[in-house]
Parts: structure tokens; sequence; C-alpha cells
């Protein structure tokens, strides 16, 4: 796949979660569309895994620690043959096992996540189990940047490197953005490369919207032998509609009808370049 | 050969019990993973890491990170304890318990050591007293405490084999056998430890030899006392709580924890929902900072002793 068919893709991908967030009336539209071009390439390039291999012990696994955005995460498993996209239309509706943060009812999803600073202590284990069992399976996980003030964070990043977990790779969703503001406001990150760096792991800052830079970096994991890897993604909440990058109000704002609109209008006006 | 008698040799601490049953395990299993939060000196696990250095994984004090990181490598199919004491584990990884192993299924065998008022002088921060109700109201999980060595062997045992989340707590003292020869133990289901006709004594943990003892005591003013051993406390046995009600005149529940939430109401919900009316009390730690001293001593303050639970029952007899 080329990089324009990922970045068309992409754009496809912001249309449907736009759309099943429409229809649900509910979901975190910020995060999803910050995220969705990290998972774009993490399924479209970088991952060992499909329907036909889920739950064979050598995939690569994949964990959303920012469970939030999974909406980002629904549209590009269905897209990936996981289950079919019409599953969406039940999305967040009573009995559906497509709830508003990941679980493994779904296929394709690894682990529960939703409350924040537990996806990485989960894949600092499943990185330890392959090193125990000399598998060469590797292990990604998505952190928000808000997320990293929940201190078991500090915990498993002290672990990963204890171990040298370097068939690990955590990706920060760093749009610098949460619920209540901005994230510097809320409790100060900075310097973050550094302060991964002072805990052991290998960083690296790239564009999170840039899907050739991302494949880059993700295909050159590990960075470091015997240090798990670092990418502090440069994202924008909101990203692909203008009236939502950069605005913490739409964390988990749901568009109006003529808001819906104009973010399609706006996502198909970029397709039409591609065309 | 003489004949067993409950309640008469003291054996080894369930915690000894635990280390041997662990070692065994792994031994046979290189699956088989301990996950300690710098607890292997009071886990006992000294020798597990001395003869396996390859199947234990330290953490270091951090228990959410303990939880997390075990759910992790549950997930691939290692068989992982994970060994911290009960009152951190129990409270400062709930978070991970409920979300990361019993809402995600995956089937991490929780060990609570030094549990209840083990800790006994080092004070409440180290106490857990509230332990099995907090996880009594968390799906998906089994929640076992052991009375005796035996009890203790099997539910780790058992634990190998199970495929959901269970949680065991135990203490550091020596405990006397409980159950002979021929014993069966199934997780969520009770073993009797004696049989009587006025009183059932509905016991958990290491507080059941001393519900034997202050039965053993009223035998001699002519009353008779069943003692039941209710190992687990969630899935709980309904069936052995109702048969109390109705073939017994009282019961009285122990238990090494809070009145709040633990054993005795999990007894009280299903003789009320049940319909079932019969005199009722619920022996263990009163909601208040517990008094100092040692484990025995605590024990004694608050009359989860032979005397204080003959007292208790007798009470009740005579309302």
């Amino acid at each position: 796949m080329t990089d324009d068919e990922l970045r068309i893709k992409s754009i496809h991908y912001r249309k449907r979660l736009l759309k099943y967030i429409k229809k649900a009336n509910a979901g975190h539209t910020g995060g999803s569309l910050s995220c969705v071009d990290i998972l774009n390439v993490l399924y479209n390039r970088i991952l060992n895994v499909s329907p036909g291999n889920f739950g064979e012990p050598y995939r690569d696994r994949y964990i959303q620690s920012k469970g939030h955005s999974v909406e980002a995460l629904y549209v590009v498993l269905a897209d990936r043959g996981f289950f079919a996209e019409s599953e969406l239309e039940t999305l967040c509706r009573h009995r559906s096992h497509y709830v508003g943060h990941p679980t493994r009812k779904v296929n394709g999803i690894e682990q529960n996540t939703g409350a924040l600073g537990h996806g990485l202590a989960f894949s600092v284990g499943v990185a330890l189990s392959a090193k125990k069992d000399g598998a060469d399976y590797k292990v990604y996980t998505l952190l928000g940047d808000g997320e990293l003030a929940e201190g078991s964070n500090w915990e498993s990043l002290l672990t990963a490197t204890h171990y040298g977990l370097d068939n690990l790779t955590a990706i920060v969703d760093r749009n610098n953005l949460q619920l209540t503001g901005r994230t510097e406001d809320m409790c100060n990150l900075e310097p973050l490369a550094e302060k991964f760096t002072a805990f052991g792991w290998s960083v690296r800052g790239a564009d999170g919207h840039d899907v050739a830079a991302m494949t880059d970096e993700l295909r050159s994991v590990p960075f470091d032998l015997g240090k798990p890897s670092m990418i502090v993604a440069k994202t924008i909440k909101g990203k692909g509609i203008s009236f939502m990058e950069n605005d913490h109000k739409w964390h988990h704002g749901v568009p109006d009808d003529e808001q819906y609109e104009q973010a399609q209008q706006e996502l198909d006006a970029l397709l039409a370049e591609y065309e | 050969m003489m004949a067993f008698v409950a309640g008469q040799e003291l054996g080894k601490a369930n915690i000894e019990v635990f280390s041997e049953t662990l070692l065994s395990l792994a031994g046979k299993n290189e699956n088989v993973l301990v996950v300690t939060s710098d607890s292997r000196g009071s886990g006992r696990l000294m020798s597990f890491a001395a003869s396996l250095p390859d199947q234990i994984v330290e953490v270091g004090i951090a228990e959410q990170n303990l939880v997390g990181v075990s759910a992790g490598l549950a997930s691939t199919g290692k068989i992982v304890y994970a060994v911290s004491p009960a009152s951190f584990l129990s409270a400062r990884a709930l978070e991970q318990i409920k979300n990361d192993v019993c809402y995600s299924n995956q089937p991490v065998k929780l060990i609570g050591i030094s549990a209840g008022v083990s800790y006994g002088a080092l004070g409440s921060t180290h106490h857990a007293t509230h332990d099995l109700a907090v996880l009594r109201a968390v799906h998906n999980i089994s929640i076992v405490v052991p009375a005796d060595n035996f009890e203790t062997a099997e539910a780790i045992n058992a634990a190998a084999q199970m495929a959901t989340p269970i949680y065991v707590r135990f203490g550091k003292r020596p405990m006397y056998h409980l159950h002979g020869p021929g014993a069966e133990f199934v997780v969520g289901k009770s073993l009797a430890v004696r049989e009587g006709t006025d009183v059932t004594f509905i016991a958990t943990g290491e507080t059941v030899y001393h519900a034997l003892m202050a039965a053993v005591a009223m035998e001699k003013d002519g009353l008779t006392c069943r003692v039941i051993s209710m190992h687990t406390v969630k899935p709980l046995d309904a069936e052995a709580v109702l048969h109390a009600a109705s073939e017994t005149r009282v019961i009285v529940t122990v238990e090494e924890h809070s009145v709040c939430g633990g054993l005795g109401e999990a007894c009280a919900g299903v003789l009320m929902q049940a319909g079932l009316s019969v005199p009722f009390r619920i022996v263990g730690l009163p909601d208040e900072y517990t008094m100092t001293g040692s484990q025995v001593e605590i024990f004694e303050h608050y009359g989860i002793s032979d005397e204080g639970l003959a007292q208790t029952a007798k009470a009740l007899l005579n309302q």
C-alpha cells in the first residue's frame, strides 16, 4: 500500500468514525481523530495481526491504553475484517458489544481498557512473556498524553527498562489536550521525551499524522537493542475537521447535524484532492 | 494409628504451605510464574527464587504494576500467581484487579499474604480487613480464605486449573489441622469440621480453629455445635447456610475481616432472601481502627477467641 493509499484510508476512517459517533450520539471524537493515523499505520503496515491469526500465540499485540478513543480502533478493525462494519451501527446501544471503551467481546481487541494508566503494565507483561518464551512477536501500546499523570504508567516504564523489553513500543498521542484543557495546565509533562529517556527508554519524536514518518519510526524499532522504544507522536486533537482541531471541547463532543455535514464535506474535499 | 481429631495437631503456617505447593507446581510446569512486589521474603519465596529463578518476576514495590503485568503475562497463557500483602494488593491495585484481571477475564491467581490482622501491631495501614468486602463487589472472581494447611494446598492447586480469576488470602501463623483423610476440597463448597444441632459457627480462614475450640468447650455444657469452614466467601455455599438455619437453633459467623461487607453479611443476605429468620450474630472486626496488639491479642480483644465465641453463641441461644 502506498503512502497516498494510506492517506486516503485515513480520510475514510475519519468519515466513518464521525458517522458512528453521530449515530450513537456519543464518543470520544477529538482523541479518535488525533490517533487514527497512527492506528492506520500500525494495522495496515506494521502489525502481524489479522482475523486469521488473532488468537495465535505468535501474533503481534496492540493494546490501546487510551481506551476512550475506541471509535478510531473500531473503524480500523472493521476495515481489517475483524467484524462487519455494519456492527458499528449498534455502537453504545443497549445490549451492544460495541461499548464506549475497548472490550475483548469485540474480535481483534486484546484487553479491556478505558480506565487510564492500565495499558502499559499489561503490555509489559505480554512483552515479558514473549522474552521468556523466546518468541519474536512485538507489543505496541498507545498512550494518551493526559493519561501520563497516572502514576501507574511510571511504575511500568521502570519495569520495561528493568527487563530490557526491546520488543515493546509505546506511542504517546501527544495532542497536548485533555478533557478540561491543555495538558500543561493540568499537570505539566514537559520535558516529556527527556523523562522517558531518563527512565531508560529509547525515545524518538514524529509527526503522528504523517503516515510516512510514522511508518519509518515504527519499522525501525527497537531503536536500541535492550531498551524499550517510545515514540512521542505529535498530533492535533480533532485533526482533519477545521472547527474541531485543537479544541478540548471536542474531547467527547458530538457534532450537531450542521456540524456533521460540514465535517463530512471537509473530508470529502480532502478526498477530492487525491482523485 | 490414632484416629484424626480436628484441631489437635499443629501444622505449618499457611504461607509455608503456599510456598511449598507453588514450588512443586512450578517445578513441574515452566509456565507457572510468580510475580512479587518486594514480597518474596514475606511470601516465603526465597527458595523458589533460588531454585527457579526464571519463573519469578520482580516488579518492585508497585502493586498496580504487579497486577497489570500479571494480567499481561496471563493473557499469553502463563499460569500467574501475583503475590503481595493482602492489604496493599486489594486496595492499591483494586482497579487493576477489577479491570485488567476480572473484567478482562485474565485468570491471574491473586495471593494476599499476611492477611487480616496478621501484621498485628504494625497497625491499620498493614491490615486487610476490607479485602473480602471490596472483592465481593467485583464480578468474575472467586474469593478463598483457607483455614488450614490442607485447604491452603488445595486452593493453590485448584487455582492453577482455573480459567477465571481467584483471590486467596491467608496469614503467617501456624495453623492446626482441621480436616482428616478423605476430605474433599472444592472451590465454592464449604467443609464441615464438626456436627451439632444447637449452634452453627460459619467461620472462615484462621478463625475456624477458634470456632472449633468454642464448640468443644460448649459440649461440656451439653450444647452441640456445627462448625463449617466457609473457605470460599464467593461464590458462597448458600446451601450450607440454609441448612444451618433449618437444622440448628442459631448461627454465628466468624471472620478476620470488618463486619461490613464480609462473610457475615453475605450469609445474612442468603438467609433474608430465603425468608429464613434465625438468631444470628456476625463476629468480626468492628467498624473502627483496630486495637493495637498481636494478631492473637486483636482476636481476643474483639471476641474472635475460644471463650469469646462460646459466650456469643450462648448469649444468642438464651435470647
